[in-house]
């Protein structure tokens, strides 16, 4: 039983290097000289060097990018929850025959390449000047996202007791009161947590951050693209930029763990 | 105050129909329970009452006023739930106060109130813990508490007590009958238990596959079922029901007595049967008796210091007036 558990350890302990070696190598990488990031055999010793940050900090303006994440990936949060919850609330405590299949065809939309509709929303988004605007990119995220969100806020809602809804609506004839007492104090916890699954989603999404943005509303993934450009490949400051663009996403999933695994498996533990 | 009346009564979910038509009187102050097996309509037909249900067709009268189509906060009824339905992120003052809050009462008056309902329920410690500190008796309680502050003009109760231990049950039983006797408000009781239903009930409805069996007295009940389903379900240990010979002795398809009619002799007897299992209560004894000639085994209800060997043979005699008769149609025939 002992070994057992040494062995599980240590495997897990494997599996969690594995998983973590690509950011590891990113910073080491971040940290080198241009010659010694594409040196071959890696050199895992070398003299650290904030270089690249200052470079890539003076090429292009990284708080510009990390501001359009930030308010990017938090407004398209804001309104897909918005959207999401009395969705949700509908299907879970209002079903119909066809819920199911309203569901299923709400997850069916996320099944189809994204590239598949590039064109007609490229051309979409230019005649109705959308293009390289904050509202153009909230808007695809918030549709991008909403299945998902609806999902895991259904599968929260249906796991509330009917009875407690039914004892509310027994002694308050508001809705919007019920929700606010009774549903919302319910489940703060998994709107919170499915937030930030859709903050993370939005802020490492880079096809329509790419496709659809040049600079003004650019975020962090088109700041890491343009380090791989027609002039060349520059892994130190690649990843330098990638650090950068990564870091408060990194540092708001450390600070919400918890909450952020809670979310990940709502409905799945019991 | 409240009298509650229903008039034809019914209810489809889909195509199913689960409750073909249902006419009912409450009267004001009266203790109506509503029992039945499970799947008889018992608890759709309560929550008709309330309003979390549509009814599909028929009226719901209150007080000769139409209210079919009220919402549920609308029509002033409390209802207690079988899982006690208690908000787990309000304490217990926040609990039974939230119906007086969502109708816009005054806090110091809420206070008040809420001060008055737990003193009558014990709950007085409790007001400021969480559902989730309190034990199943004292979440039933504050589930109660919560109906009464709201001085509603009845209550209804959907299997309350089910979720408690036997001991607490009996005990909150008790509570609930004190309760309808200091508040004298019409409530409303759904229960798969018979003997809940005997005894808390000024008037039974026996429900069965969503129509009414019978309604009335418990004693009513137990002395003249109308049917054979009222006669087997009303009564513990169920009745005993023999066909064939002894039935139509007495022109009747199947006649029924039930174990405490029936008299037991180790000499002679109109029947004649082997003692099977004994059950000893310490007050009684519930003896099943083979009788001959008939399938299933006969329960007697005797006295707890009677002594009867397995396989024995006695003698049993039906108290002939307490005999219940029914006719093919399973009616009793009187």
């Amino acid at each position: 039983m002992k070994s057992n558990r040494v062995l599980l350890s240590i495997l897990g302990w494997v599996i969690g290097f594995i998983i973590f070696f690509p950011i590891l190598w990113m910073v080491m990488a971040s940290l080198k000289t241009e010659i010694e990031a594409v040196a071959t055999p890696p050199s895992f010793f070398f003299i650290p060097t904030l270089e690249n940050y200052f470079v890539v900090q003076n090429r292009s303006d990284y708080l510009n990018y990390a501001w359009n994440s930030i308010v990017i990936s938090v407004f398209a949060t804001l309104l897909a929850i918005l959207i999401a919850v009395p969705a949700s609330y509908s299907f879970a405590f209002r079903p119909t025959k066809r819920t199911k299949f309203k569901l299923v065809w709400i997850l069916s939309t996320k099944m189809m390449p994204p590239v598949g509709v590039l064109i007609p929303m490229y051309l979409f988004y230019k005649n109705m000047g959308l293009l390289d605007t904050h509202l153009g990119l909230i808007l695809i995220y918030t549709l991008m996202n909403l299945p998902i969100v609806i999902w895991v806020l259904y599968t929260y809602f249906k796991d509330i007791p009917q009875e407690i809804l039914e004892a509310a609506q027994m002694e308050c004839d508001d809705l919007l009161k019920i929700f606010l007492y009774i549903l919302l104090p319910l489940s703060k916890s998994a709107i919170f947590s499915t937030s930030l699954l859709s903050i993370v989603l939005i802020w490492n999404e880079s096809f329509w951050s790419l496709n659809l943005t040049a600079f003004e509303a650019a975020p962090l993934t088109a700041f890491i693209s343009s380090y791989s450009s027609p002039e060349g490949l520059f892994w130190a400051k690649l990843s330098a930029a990638s650090t950068l663009a990564i870091l408060p996403i990194m540092f708001l999933g450390w600070v919400t763990q918890k909450q952020m695994v809670k979310g990940l498996t709502l409905g799945a533990v019991k | 105050m409240g009298s509650i009346n229903l008039v034809g009564v019914s209810k489809s979910f889909g195509d199913v129909l689960v409750i073909p038509s249902v006419d009912l009187e409450v009267n004001e102050g009266e203790f109506v329970v509503f029992v039945g097996p499970s799947g008889s309509g018992k608890s759709t037909l309560l929550r008709l009452i309330a309003g979390l249900e549509e009814v599909s067709k028929g009226r719901i009268e209150f007080n000769g006023q139409d209210m079919t189509n009220l919402a549920p906060a609308k029509r002033g009824l409390a209802m207690v739930f079988q899982s006690y339905a208690l908000y787990p992120h309000m304490s217990v003052r926040e609990n039974i106060g939230f119906p007086l809050k969502m109708a816009g009462m005054p806090k110091s008056e809420i206070a008040a109130k809420v001060q008055e309902a737990a003193k009558i329920l014990n709950l007085s410690e409790y007001l400021e813990r969480k559902p989730r500190q309190l034990s199943g008796g004292q979440r039933q309680r504050v589930a109660i508490g919560r109906a009464i502050v709201r001085q509603p003009k009845a209550f209804l109760f959907d299997e309350p007590l089910s979720n408690l231990d036997a001991a607490l049950r009996i005990n909150m039983r008790l509570e609930i009958m004190e309760l309808h006797q200091q508040l004298k408000t019409t409530m409303i009781y759904v229960t798969h238990d018979q003997v809940e239903a005997m005894t808390m009930a000024d008037k039974i409805v026996v429900l069965d596959h969503g129509n009414i069996e019978q309604v009335g007295s418990p004693l009513d009940l137990y002395r003249a079922p109308d049917n054979l389903f009222v006669a087997g379900f009303i009564g513990a240990p169920k009745m005993n029901f023999l066909t064939g010979g002894e039935a139509s002795r007495h022109n009747a398809t199947t006649i029924g007595v039930r174990p405490e009619h029936v008299q037991i002799s180790k000499s002679s007897g109109l029947w004649t049967g082997k003692v099977g299992v004994s059950e000893h209560l310490g007050s009684d004894t519930f003896l099943h008796v083979n009788v001959e000639g008939q399938q299933a085994p006969l329960t007697v209800r005797t006295d707890g210091e009677v002594q009867l060997n397995y396989g024995e043979t006695i003698y049993l005699s039906p108290e002939e007036d307490k005999v219940h008769k029914f006719d093919n149609n399973g009616k009793a025939i009187r």
